[in-house]
């Protein structure tokens, strides 16, 4: 089961998960990041036309992170922003509000991975910087078609945002 | 919706009306004080605010009340908060499993 973290709980540009796992702390490293595919609700959370079979993250700093297809395609969602193996995970999220990538658009998503135990782990995951996501880019991007400047805009509302 | 010319400059401007907000909902006439520009000025860079969704306006008593519009990015926290619950919970049962695999060798 889930429940949200008590702390910042209200911020409305982060959402933060715990969770506390049977499992030894490598066992749910490697689950996360190693066998992704088999856990992450592909049917309903994907972007590519065709089925997706996997959802992989390359393991170093920059590597890509995308879903598989069953014709071979591959799509991505984001890339690794930190890798510390064991232990912490953070990825970009270059999905839109539409489910679809934009890699100018970076949420992120860091996932803490902390022993309890032998055989428990607890993990803390949050996603953040979705004040990203507030500016509604398309109808920006319309308005500022002919001025070009409105991804400068949109750095800036969000600085805005974040310190509100 | 054409701005005025100057292009940056506006953008500069729009940001600037965007951080007189930031402490809560005001009027045309509060965000204009002080700034460089005609009322009128200021209530045309609210209308492309407004069309581009990033304030809402409502009335208050005669006063038209401008706001930062927060309700686009708290409808998609509330989904990624459920989304997150479904991932984890489906994660926990798949490292569970794997553990217990584990254990059995």
């Amino acid at each position: 089961m889930t429940e949200p973290l008590m702390s910042k709980a209200a911020d409305p540009n982060r959402v933060r998960k715990v969770v506390s796992v049977q499992a030894p702390q490598a066992v749910a490293w490697r689950v996360f990041t190693e066998k992704m595919g088999a856990w992450w609700p592909l049917a309903y959370y994907k972007i590519g036309k065709a089925n997706a079979v996997d959802a992989v993250i390359e393991p170093r700093v920059g590597g890509r992170w995308y879903e598989r297809g069953d014709d071979g395609s591959t799509c991505q969602w984001g890339s690794v922003l930190v890798w510390e193996p064991l232990s912490r995970l953070v990825l970009s999220w270059d999905i839109n509000a539409d489910w679809q990538y934009d890699p100018a658009l970076k949420t992120e998503i860091e996932v803490r991975f902390n022993a309890d135990g032998s055989d428990r782990t607890r993990v803390e995951l949050e996603h953040r910087h979705l004040d990203r996501y507030g500016a509604r880019r398309d109808e920006m991007r319309r308005i500022y078609d002919s001025e070009g400047d409105w991804g400068k805009l949109l750095d800036m509302f969000a600085r805005v945002a974040a310190e509100a | 919706m054409k701005l005025e010319p100057g292009g940056i400059r506006d953008i500069e401007f729009l940001v600037q009306c965007l951080q007189r907000l930031r402490g809560g909902g005001r009027s045309v006439g509060e965000i204009a004080e002080g700034m460089e520009v005609s009322r009128p000025a200021v209530s045309q860079h609210l209308k492309i605010l407004k069309a581009a969704r990033l304030v809402t306006v409502h009335a208050q008593g005669t006063r038209r009340v401008y706001a930062v519009d927060t309700r686009g990015i708290e409808s998609l926290r509330k989904w990624l908060d459920g989304f997150w619950d479904e991932a984890l919970t489906a994660f926990t049962a798949a490292a569970e499993r794997e553990a217990a695999r584990e254990g059995k060798q």
